[in-house]
């Protein structure tokens, strides 16, 4: 294979290193996390295994401070903004992607348990052999003519959402010697207010390469890891058409008070 | 298994929130959108530019982060419309979105926003994603109009000088602003973490 996914070594001249060295390195960060008896929420910043990450997270401690002006607010998005076709990624070329045809669906939460309504989702993912719609990506895999793997969709009244999808594949990055990503698909988030602003992954269960994977692992915590994986409910699935994952997502806690709050429990 | 000891979590009232993960290297097909970095058409008038470079430890320019602003209008108004995606231009929607150039420069056009009622000395919330930053950042941008109103915000004054000017955009030209994150090392800008969250 002569090029895989492009991801630059900053800071690091060395060979890529294996995956035995990688995975070393995860199990140290998640026992030095143990040991301090952190239980992580959210990704580790610093976080050596992704070796992109080494120059890029803050090395000072976060400035404390009280959400304040717009930082209370959102920005509105609406039907103005987003076509409801939007969310069907399975009709944007004209033809028929290849692969398992999915449905993702869930709701939006925020931290205390609102549904997040009338907000915007945007998705996007590799195609069924691992290959995204993207000039920086050279994997050797195959573009396929009837698949872009972007969506958008505004969630609903109780903050659900759904996507119609193929399922993508894993593919391979520069990270490490025989580095690859499990299938995933990037959801980004808005809340009621700015501060609850997200940028996420998300994967599907029994994936044999979790373990392996510093970006996931990057989660040191099992329990918030497992928040990264949709569950497959046959429910969702239908006849001979396509199967279906269920996912939820809650966003951090909101700071406004506001009087719509009042009785939002759904 | 015992409770969670997370620090945020003895602050949750509720659900425990999803973990977020890094924007990854692909997503230029995915969100930006056209006229994202015009909040306001290029050359309006009132209109600014806050342009900047987003760096990393090394002080090299970041070809792969996106920025995003959300701020008030020239009055203070948060604005609450509809349209940041499908621009009207006579629509201030308050809402930018940006990639960075190959040499990690990015800029907005935008307009410089009022005080916002309640709030301290006027900023744009900026939220920072990058391959390799796992998860977003939040940080202010701060307009130099008013060095007393600085001087005076209880945010700003609560930072040590060194670290305060981090936030504070350098004024190049009567209707253009610099501000550059650095995401670590010399300069590195400040972040802010909100209450409720744990970064």
């Amino acid at each position: 294979m002569s090029e895989v996914v492009m991801e630059e070594h900053e800071g690091r001249q060395c060979a890529p290193e294996p995956q035995q060295q990688i995975t070393a390195e995860i199990e140290d960060l998640h026992r030095q996390d143990e040991r301090a008896g952190l239980h992580r929420t959210q990704s580790r910043l610093d976080f050596a295994p992704y070796r992109s990450s080494v120059l890029r997270h803050p090395t000072k401690a976060p400035a404390h401070a009280d959400p304040e002006g717009v930082e209370l607010f959102s920005p509105v998005f609406g039907t103005r903004d987003v076509d409801p076709l939007e969310a069907d990624l399975t009709i944007q070329r004209g033809g028929e992607p290849i692969g398992e045809r999915i449905r993702i669906s869930g709701r939006i939460l925020d931290g205390d348990g609102h549904p997040v309504r009338g907000q915007l989702v945007e998705i996007w993912q590799a195609n069924a052999a691992g290959r995204y719609i993207h000039k920086r990506d050279q994997h050797p895999a195959p573009i396929d003519p009837h698949f872009t793997g972007a969506g958008r969709t505004i969630t609903g009244e109780d903050g659900g959402y759904a996507f119609l999808t193929i399922k993508p594949g894993p593919y391979p990055w520069g990270n490490h010697r025989n580095a690859w990503r499990p299938a995933h698909v990037h959801f980004s988030l808005f809340g009621r207010e700015f501060t609850q602003r997200m940028i996420t992954q998300m994967y599907f269960p029994g994936d044999p390469l979790f373990a392996l994977d510093p970006i996931y692992q990057s989660v040191t915590d099992p329990q918030a890891r497992d928040r990264l994986v949709a569950t497959y409910h046959h429910d969702l699935s239908e006849h001979e058409y396509l199967l279906g994952y269920h996912w939820d997502i809650v966003l951090t806690g909101a700071h406004a008070t506001r009087m719509e709050l009042e009785g939002d429990h759904a | 298994m015992p409770e969670n000891k997370s620090t945020s979590d003895a602050a949750q009232r509720g659900p425990v929130p999803t973990p977020g993960q890094t924007i990854g290297p692909f997503y230029h097909f995915a969100l930006p959108y056209e006229g994202g970095e015009h909040l306001v058409p290029p050359g309006s008038p009132g209109s600014v530019q806050l342009h900047g470079h987003v760096l990393d430890g090394h002080g090299v320019g970041l070809q792969d982060a996106m920025l995003e602003i959300w701020q008030a209008d020239e009055s203070g108004r948060v604005v609450q419309q509809v349209g940041s995606l499908t621009r009207d231009p006579a629509t201030f929607t308050g809402f930018g979105r940006t990639s960075t150039w190959r040499d990690g420069g990015y800029s907005f056009t935008t307009v410089a926003p009022g005080a916002t009622d309640g709030g301290g000395a006027p900023f744009i919330a900026v939220a920072v994603f990058a391959r390799g930053l796992l998860n977003r950042l939040f940080t202010r941008v701060y307009l130099p109009a008013e060095p007393e109103a600085l001087a005076a915000d209880p945010f700003l004054s609560s930072l040590d000088e060194d670290r305060r000017v981090t936030l504070v955009a350098t004024r190049e030209a009567a209707d253009s602003y610099r501000f550059d994150v650095h995401l670590q090392g010399e300069g590195e800008t400040v972040f802010l973490q909100f209450a409720r969250h744990e970064i």
